[in-house]
């Protein structure tokens, strides 16, 4: 077994193989950029050395760095986690001539499967269900749109080196199909360093189920069942599970074996993942094979008890799978949430910086969080924003799906806008709980983007009693001031208030309850008991209301109280009854009217601006394009009209909601 | 017997009517509360004993005398806010656009000497039209006596005034010369001359909202501390400040029950100021990390944002924050933060807050905009305040404390009592650039020679240890343990006493 082996990676990946190599008593090395010097797997490994800039380009993908990381530390081999050189053919071979072990398969599968077209002519040989596609490099529009036309619309553009959602299309028309080409190859190009795409079928209603597969350098190849990673926004992917509620004893096995004979064919090693595209008729189409850990690969440990991490390192060690197919047992159910430094209620807007708040779950009953940040941290805008992962177990979906909602409740997060209110959202969406999921789930069922839940009903009476604990508490104990005049107590003391939640006006009288730090409060006269301790300035409240256990984020925010629970963001204000009555007369202020601006939707580089002043525009039309975490987002006209000032040039780099053009 | 009885209750009926239903449903309709209302809200509940209520103004020109209305457009009186007794008075805009006439001037007086008498707070809540000008110069003199009795009242009981209306012409300087100013957000304004005059003498075509509008005066003039959005926040936020203030000059500020830990400790400190020198933070993180519950009352938020200023609590009492903010031109003083922060550290002082100083500042704005606005003797201000302050002086400084600078920020010199740096603070003359092109101007154009250079004088002045040997800080701490080592710093500081000399008073550079 290795000694000591080198971690090529950042982030929370960087840290969870840190912990397996910990408990196999194998000593570590991180490696880190400029931007990273603070990082938590730097400060959890064993030794960290410095390999360059922030930019990736010039630190973690740098091959000669890290080889010579390898040869200062003594490093015996190298985990890359995944992302970055992960799947670089190239690196394993720097390694190989350098007499390091490269913890994953060996370099012709990787080169083999790295490659889309050529892994689907692979797939294809080795008897893999495949999507009908042209297999080609494609070489201009025209003849993306004849090929299209050949597969029949509507068609799937993708960047033949590409992954994670990026130098991917969609064209359901002959236009679609040239505008798709083209921006597919252009960002192919920024992104992959490589311009030639292809053309397959896409499959509507399409469910995104993948085989994870083991083997090892002795012929031994198994399959640990399948996760289920529909839930996707833009093609990355959000909320992972494992097993998948859609697939039969028979489909899993067939799966499982296609993925196990492919993995033969190229010659695999290690954990792979065989990802599959699956129709509403449990069709199943090889969409890639990912020749290293997946970011989600934490739902079938959870659920194999296996730890992936570590039977790589085994494997690139040499040793030998010591079970085998008929051993591998599915236990319970695992779900994932990938949590993102991004804003749901502004379009997803990534959000970079510093963590001035940052309080996971505790890792107990079933839930697991995989992180790279800590409070005080830094989200960098030079890499993924991905903050961390929570993972739930539990015997049965319904459960885990429990366990999960729990956990993102408490998941505190502060500094940075985060995507937990989406994930609890989603978590709690019917169709979700009902195991209806495809690729489009998110698209279909939040079309006009997130706003957080709606909320309504006995959840409003229960958090307006939650609103008026916390006021009441406040109000007693600001009670306790100095400098009063003696003999005012009982005219100053009231348990009455009223609660506005959104347009509802709630009467409230609140008492002692019966243990202590408990509350019995009357909403609209239905009696709710609200137990569980709190002091004022705590963020994170957890108790029972009515009975219901839940755990509610607060905030004051002036007058009211901003909570949040279960992806609902509800903003309550409690009054005292005489302030109360008086609320109405309040005038309701409309925001300013910004319609009329084409506002940046996140901070980046304006790379185009394809009008000018005075042009009239059509809805739809595009008018510029920013750039920001290496992705070109098109921003359209949302209605017709003509152009009065362009505020803002091409090479501008903007601010969030900055003006870039004002229209008449 | 009963009788008269019920004409008490009959003609306390009639007054609270103010200027008539008719005239409170137009006050509604524009969004405002009505001057009883408004006490309803700011007072705990039963709490208010009204003054006055049957005074009327004696005028009998241009048909006045015909037009009495018993308050005569202003309810005066005291009540308490949490327990706490305070002083009000509350301009009916009803009755007679709430115009200030000899009587009601009487009135407002008169809860303000008794204020005097008892050591309360005064607030006034303004929605008045200006002087009646029916009565000439009568309303003139009424303005005058009050404002000599906010003169007076000044340092003395805090002076609140709330603007919930037209507050115009010689009406602003009562509210100017108070403590704090606030403002309801589009439904306030205040100017000395209006826009119609504006218009007149210097062709500028300008609204009420622009010239003297919330958004005019808590951002550009900086002649308010603050804006709400209505009424009931305006007043529910008022109640909240009180909360913060003493009663008096004579007395401590308010301690309560505080369960938020002395000795919390926040890691997450640890990594706030960045490695970078020249890269920003929120120095706002460390003043909610280290207030009691994170809870900090910012005043001029929109004003002068390079300097923060603001009361939280520390172990349940109040105390006065003042922090450079790194986030606004690096931090740096310039007229307007001076100002700013001197009137807040006065305000501190003549009321026995002490004041928790947080620092990084790169030195004075240069400029002649600057210059020639006289930054010498605006600057001297906030020098001027922290050296005479008295009250217990607590300064952590974060980064840097350059120059000049670095004296103003209460160090030690100007009788800090307790004076801390974090590990990462920079205590120089200037930053190690602009120092080494000073000293070694002959190595100038010999890069390699400038650079070992700078690093030299930043290995020797660019960390804490040289001012720490010098005992000009008392000791360099940790990060994470600032809430704790300020809270000791105050229990230890709670017996202070220091007299300045006798003075009729000082003469701080105007």
């Amino acid at each position: 077994m290795f000694e000591k082996i080198l971690i090529a990676n950042r982030g929370e990946i960087a840290c969870r193989v840190i912990k397996t190599a910990r408990r196999m008593g194998i000593k570590t090395v991180a490696v880190y950029s400029e931007a990273d010097a603070g990082a938590l797997h730097v400060v959890m490994a064993d030794e960290a050395v410095a390999i360059g800039p922030s930019p990736s380009a010039q630190s973690y993908l740098v091959i000669d760095a890290i080889v010579e990381a390898c040869r200062r530390t003594g490093a015996q081999a190298v985990h890359p986690g995944y992302g970055f050189l992960s799947e670089k053919a190239d690196f394993c071979r720097a390694l190989e001539a350098a007499g390091i072990a490269f913890i994953g398969p060996g370099p012709d599968a990787i080169g083999a499967m790295g490659d889309k077209i050529e892994s689907k002519k692979l797939a294809h040989a080795a008897k893999v269900s495949t999507v009908p596609g042209f297999l080609g490099t494609i070489a201009d529009e025209e003849e993306a749109v004849r090929i299209a036309r050949d597969i029949g619309y509507p068609v799937m553009i993708k960047a033949s080196a590409g992954g994670g959602g990026k130098g991917m299309r969609i064209a359901r028309d002959d236009a679609e199909a040239r505008e798709g080409f083209r921006s597919a190859r252009s960002e192919a190009r920024s992104s992959f360093a490589d311009d030639r795409v292809f053309v397959e079928k896409y499959v509507t209603q399409p469910r995104h189920i993948e085989i994870q597969v083991l083997a090892d350098s002795h012929g031994n190849t198994v399959y640990l069942g399948e996760r289920e990673c529909s839930i996707q926004r833009r093609h990355q992917k959000v909320i992972e599970e494992a097993p998948s509620p859609f697939l039969d004893a028979a489909t899993r096995r067939a799966m499982g074996e296609q993925a196990v004979a492919l993995a033969k064919a190229v010659g695999y090693r290690s954990a792979g993942t065989v990802e599959f595209i699956v129709d509403a008729d449990r069709n199943f189409y090889f969409l890639e094979m990912n020749t290293r850990l997946q970011v989600e690969h934490p739902v079938t440990e959870m659920i194999t008890g296996l730890d992936l991490v570590e039977w790589m390192i085994r494997i690139a060690a040499g040793e030998r799978l010591p079970f085998s197919q008929e051993d591998v047992k599915l236990e319970g159910w695992a779900i994932e949430a990938r949590i993102y430094a991004e804003d749901p209620v502004r379009n997803f807007l990534p959000s970079t910086g510093r963590l001035t708040r940052y309080r996971p779950p505790a890792e107990a009953s079933g839930v697991r969080v995989d992180t790279g940040v800590f409070e005080g941290g830094e989200i960098s805008m030079f890499y993924d924003p991905m903050i961390a992962k929570l993972v739930a177990h539990g015997s049965s979906r319904g459960q885990a799906i429990e366990r999960m909602q729990g956990a993102l409740d408490r998941f505190v997060i502060g500094g940075v806008a985060h995507n937990i209110p989406f994930l609890a959202a989603l978590l709690g969406h019917r169709r979700f709980a009902a195991g209806e999921l495809t690729t489009n789930f998110i698209a279909e069922e939040f079309p006009q983007g997130f706003h957080g839940r709606e909320t309504g009903g006995a959840e409003n009476l229960r958090l307006a009693a939650l609103a008026v604990m916390l006021q009441h508490r406040m109000a007693e104990r600001q009670r306790t001031i100095s400098g009063q005049i003696p003999g005012q107590d009982a005219v100053r003391r009231h348990d009455r208030w009223t609660a506005l939640v959104g347009g509802e006006r709630h009467d409230c009288q609140i008492q002692p309850g019966q243990a202590g730090g408990d509350f019995l409060v009357e909403v609209d006269g239905s009696r709710l008991a609200v137990a569980g301790p709190w002091e004022p300035g705590q963020i994170l409240w957890t108790g029972a209301i009515d009975g219901e256990t839940l755990a509610v984020q607060i905030e004051r925010r002036g007058i009211g109280w901003r909570l949040t629970h279960g992806g609902a963001i509800l903003d309550v204000v409690v009054l005292a009854p005489r302030a109360a009555a008086l609320a109405g007369h309040m005038p309701v202020k409309q925001p300013p009217d910004m319609s009329k601006y084409l506002l940046s939707p996140m901070p980046g580089l304006l790379t185009r601006l394809s009008v000018e002043a005075d042009q009239e525009v059509k809805a739809g039309q595009e008018l510029a394009i920013v750039e920001a975490m290496k992705m070109e987002n098109i921003l359209r006209a949302e209605a017709d009209g003509k152009v009065a000032r362009i505020h803002a040039q091409p090479g501008a780099s903007l601010a969030v909601d900055q003006i870039i053009i004002e229209f008449a | 017997m009963q009788e008269i009885l019920a004409k008490l209750e009959e003609k306390r009926a009639a007054a609270k009517l103010g200027g008539g239903e008719r005239r409170i449903a137009a006050q509604h309709a524009k969004g405002k509360l009505t001057a009883r209302e408004r006490l309803d809200v700011l007072l705990d509940e039963g709490s208010f004993e009204e003054w006055d209520m049957f005074v009327e103004h004696r005028s009998a020109d241009f048909g006045m005398a015909e037009q009495k209305v018993p308050g005569d457009g202003v309810v005066t009186g005291h009540g308490t806010i949490n327990g706490r007794p305070v002083f009000v008075f509350s301009q009916d805009f009803t009755v007679f656009g709430g115009s200030l006439s000899e009587a009601h001037a009487e009135k407002i007086c008169k809860v303000m000497d008794q204020a005097m008498k008892v050591g309360a707070p005064v607030i006034g809540l303004n929605d008045s039209g200006g002087a009646r000008i029916q009565e000439g110069v009568a309303s003139l003199g009424g303005y005058a006596e009050v404002f000599q009795r906010n003169v007076m009242a000044s340092g003395v009981v805090p002076q609140i005034s709330m603007i919930m209306g037209p507050c115009a012409g010689g009406a602003v300087y009562s509210p100017a010369m108070t403590d704090f100013i606030f403002m309801v957000k589009d439904s306030s304004y205040m100017f000395v001359t209006g826009p119609d005059v504006v218009k007149t003498v210097t062709h500028e075509v300008v609204t009420a909202e622009e010239l003297g509008g919330a958004a005019t005066h808590t951002a550009r003039s900086g002649v308010a501390d603050l804006a709400f959005e209505n009424d009931l926040e305006a007043l529910l936020e008022l109640r909240r400040l009180f909360d913060f203030l003493p009663l008096s000059n004579r007395e401590k500020p308010p301690s309560r029950l505080c369960t938020d830990p002395l000795d919390r400790q926040d890691f997450s400190l640890d990594t706030l100021v960045p490695a970078n020198p020249n890269k920003p933070y929120d120095m706002k993180e460390l003043i909610l990390k280290v207030a009691d519950e994170g809870e900090f009352f910012e005043l001029q938020p929109d004003y002068a944002r390079n300097i923060i200023t603001g009361f939280g609590r520390m172990g349940g009492s109040t105390v006065g924050f003042v922090a450079n903010q790194p986030m606004v031109l690096a931090g740096c003083l310039d007229i307007q933060s001076a100002i700013k922060a001197a009137r807040f550290v006065r305000f501190c002082d003549a009321f026995n807050i002490p004041i928790v100083t947080f620092v990084d500042v790169p030195g004075f704005l240069p400029g002649t905009a600057q210059e020639f606005n006289g930054i010498i003797k605006h600057g001297a201000k906030l020098l001027f305040a922290y050296a005479e302050a008295t009250v217990p002086k607590i300064t952590v400084i974060t980064r840097k404390a350059y120059g000049g600078a670095y004296d103003v920020m209460a160090s030690k010199h100007l009788r800090g009592d307790v004076n801390y740096a974090w590990p990462t603070a920079e205590i120089a003359v200037m930053g190690p650039k602009g120092a080494v092109e000073i000293i070694f101007r002959a190595d100038m154009g010999d890069e390699a020679k400038i650079a070992a250079r700078t690093e030299e004088y930043r290995e020797k002045f660019a960390n804490p240890f040289v001012a720490a040997s010098r005992g000009y800080l008392d000791d360099v701490i940790m990060p994470h343990g600032t809430r704790r080592r300020i809270c000791r710093a105050l229990a230890m500081l709670r017996n202070k006493q220091l007299q300045n000399p006798w003075k009729k008073h000082d003469n701080i550079p105007l």
